[in-house]
């Protein structure tokens, strides 16, 4: 299966151009946009984790080494379509315009940081594993209903396709050519599960052809080639020829989430060795080295912004009003039921407030 | 009103009435629905072309287009999940789920996501969605087909749960639902849907949810029932006349929220309580009905609370069906034993 589904290239590991197709999209200004991207979450999740650690807010789910995949695909989208996220995709909210200080908050357990943007159709995080695919088909289907050109894409890990919402997801968008991209980060672990263990299956871009839809194997660490490859399933969503299955296979560098140790089940010196011949972000700087692109004052001018961002965010989110125990109450209804009501006066009474 | 010669008459409205059975009162409450607002659309399993299973669409495909009235595949938590996208891009989905027994798929959906997106997201998005599901025993259908699992979603936050017992509750809740801003499960007894017909507007109109209704007046004791059960209630309520025993019938109508001001009301008139429902004793809402007498009510009782409902056993195959689901008899006997108590 896997020639079949070849996985696709457009920049090898060393940083050279493969594809000449599609070489003249390969511009200084095109890698200095996704490099800027992709070093604005590595930079974001490396402070996530430092602050876990610090005990400055909770649990934090990093994504380094998915930097390329997140970046491709959130850049290929227009202004008004819809990004359906996984927890693990936050990367790609941020690229597509989610704010730092709400990424921040979410993970410091506040409400307030669940929606992403408020300008962005973002939904927040979706925690149940495969469950936000029918909503993807569903948002874009409302959107083909309504005639507009927007398009949905919902982002799911490997283990996700071993769920029910999976397969009822996209065989719906395919049944009615719902303007869907489905796009699968492949990091190979559902937490500690292999991928051998999860499917039969050589590779998840096969399982496209048992919905009569395309499915396209892409090289995650080559941030042009997800960005092409999600830019084609969303033109052809918007010409009305249906959703795409897009399997971008990736390594996750670290661990599922603060709270897991990689050691425990896989090798993780293994990932240490190969890391920097792998990484997304390196393989840009040995393009523009190898172009003669290289700009180390644009890269420490531009290192330096995003901290000042990221610091920035970060004092943002411990400015932050104290949160409000009545939010709990106010949102369940547009107008809260007697029930809630009187639960929330008691809780109020007793605290005090 | 109409203006002519710069007077101004008063036209006196002409409500056309339609005798309508809960089938066609519903069918009646989705089609001026759909008429009136273009977002509303309908989706589940046969409900375009075959119009239902019950045909509670029947014609409305035609009508209004493939669109509109959707033929899903097989895939409940799939075409659940496809309203909830729908919902948040601006839509208001009625979702049918053929049988209420066949919901389970999709309560993932409805527990992780309908019922929650207004609270995640601080009222940010929200989904103003329907999910239709007829429900309960007494029809002779096969197994799983006879479920009241209303209780699973009354202990669900963040969704509402109605269930009318007549074909104008049905038309004017459906309507109510359809507009309410969050998510409402459609109760439909499917036992009621061709049983008898009541005069229902051809217009719009709404039943508020979260009220209650007195179905018949009494003294002694107080009845509450929903859906399948009113006319049970009801029966054992006239049968006892005779016996001198007067009997209040409430039909409660919304499961979530309740009514707890006409559970109080009657009951502080009465002093006594029967609760009637066809779903599972324990943790049925039949406890929390109790417990809203107890915070409301408690030194206004003569007698215990009494409650007739199915067993804690799932519904049987339909030859003893008609053991499991309470009947007049039964809730006579509970109703003899508040008022002797």
């Amino acid at each position: 299966m896997k020639d079949k589904f070849p996985l696709m290239q457009l920049i090898d590991q060393a940083g050279n151009i493969v594809s000449e197709e599609y070489k003249s999209d390969i511009t200084e200004e095109n890698i200095k946009k996704f490099y800027y991207h992709m070093l604005r979450l590595r930079t974001y999740d490396r402070r996530g984790r430092a602050l876990q650690r610090q005990g400055r807010i909770g649990t934090y789910v990093p994504f380094e080494g998915q930097e390329g995949a997140q970046v491709g695909s959130a850049l290929a989208l227009d202004e008004k379509d819809w990004m359906f996220p996984t927890y693990r995709d936050h990367g790609a909210a941020l690229a597509f315009g989610a704010e730092l200080h709400r990424l921040f908050l979410y993970w410091s357990g506040r409400v307030e940081g669940a929606v992403p943007s408020l300008t962005k159709r973002i939904l927040p995080a979706s925690v149940p594993i495969a469950t936000h695919l029918p909503h993807a088909t569903g948002a874009a289907m409302a959107d083909m209903y309504k005639g507009t050109k927007n398009a949905s894409i919902a982002y799911f890990g490997d283990g996700a396709t071993s769920e029910g919402d999976f397969h009822e997801g996209i065989n719906i968008a395919s049944v009615f050519k719902a303007p869907v991209v489905f796009f699968n980060q492949n990091n190979g672990y559902a937490i500690s599960v292999p991928i051998e263990k999860q499917m039969n299956s050589e590779t998840i871009a096969q399982k496209a052809v048992s919905y009569g839809i395309p499915g396209v194997r892409v090289d995650g660490m080559d941030v042009f080639a997800v960005h092409l490859a999600v830019k084609e399933a969303l033109d052809r969503a918007r010409r009305g020829d249906g959703p795409t299955l897009i399997e971008a296979v990736v390594i996750r560098f670290g661990a599922h989430t603060t709270a897991d140790d990689p050691t425990k089940y896989r090798d993780q010196e293994k990932i240490e060795q190969i890391r920097d011949e792998v990484d997304p972000i390196l393989r840009l700087e040995r393009v523009m080295k190898n172009n003669g692109m290289w700009d180390g004052a644009w890269i420490n001018q531009t290192r330096k912004e995003i901290e000042t961002e990221v610091n920035e965010a970060v004092e943002q989110m411990e400015d932050f009003d104290k949160p409000n125990p009545a939010d709990m109450f106010d949102y369940v209804f547009e107008k809260a039921p007697w029930t809630i009501q009187k639960q929330k006066e008691t809780l109020l009474r007793r605290s005090g407030s | 009103m109409v203006m002519t010669d710069n007077r101004i008459t008063v036209q006196k409205k002409t409500t056309k009435q339609n005798k309508y059975n809960v089938i066609q009162a519903i069918k009646d409450g989705l089609k001026t629905m759909l008429a009136e607002d273009e977002n509303v659309l309908l989706l589940g399993e046969d409900i375009g072309v075959n119009g239902g299973v019950f045909r509670a669409t029947e014609g409305l495909q035609k009508e209004f287009g493939e669109k509109r009235v959707i033929d899903t595949p097989l895939s409940e938590a799939g075409f659940v999940g496809t309203a909830v996208g729908m919902a948040l891009n601006g839509l208001r989905p009625v979702v049918e789920i053929q049988f209420l027994g066949f919901i389970y798929p999709a309560y993932e959906q409805i527990a992780t996501h309908v019922s929650r997106m207004r609270s995640r997201t601080l009222g940010f998005y929200s989904l103003p969605m329907v999910i239709r599901a007829p429900y309960g025993a007494g029809v002779g259908a096969p197994e799983i087909h006879s479920d009241s699992a209303e209780a699973l979603f009354t202990h669900m936050p963040g969704i509402k749960v109605v269930c009318p017992s007549n074909a104008y509750d049905a038309k004017g809740l459906l309507i109510a639902s359809i507009e309410d801003p969050d998510p409402v499960l459609f109760l439909e007894p499917m036992r009621l849907y061709r049983g008898t017909r009541k005069e229902v507007p051809s217009e719009k109109y709404t039943v508020e949810i979260g009220k209650g209704t007195y179905v018949k007046e009494g003294k002694d004791v107080s009845v509450f029932a929903w859906g399948a059960m009113v006319p049970v209630a009801e029966k054992a309520a006239q049968a006892l006349e005779a016996e001198g025993i007067s009997s209040e019938v409430i039909d409660l109508r919304t499961l979530y929220p309740l009514d707890k001001d006409i559970i109080a009301e009657s009951v502080q008139k009465t002093g006594r309580a029967v609760i009637v429902h066809e779903a599972h004793e324990t943790g049925g809402v039949g406890s929390e009905i109790t417990s809203i007498i107890n915070d409301t009510s408690f030194l206004y009782l003569k007698s215990p609370i009494k409650r007739v409902t199915g067993f804690d056993v799932p519904v049987p195959l339909f030859s003893i069906e008609h053991d499991y689901v309470p009947t007049p008899e039964r809730v006579k006997a509970a109703i003899k034993n508040s008022v002797e108590f």
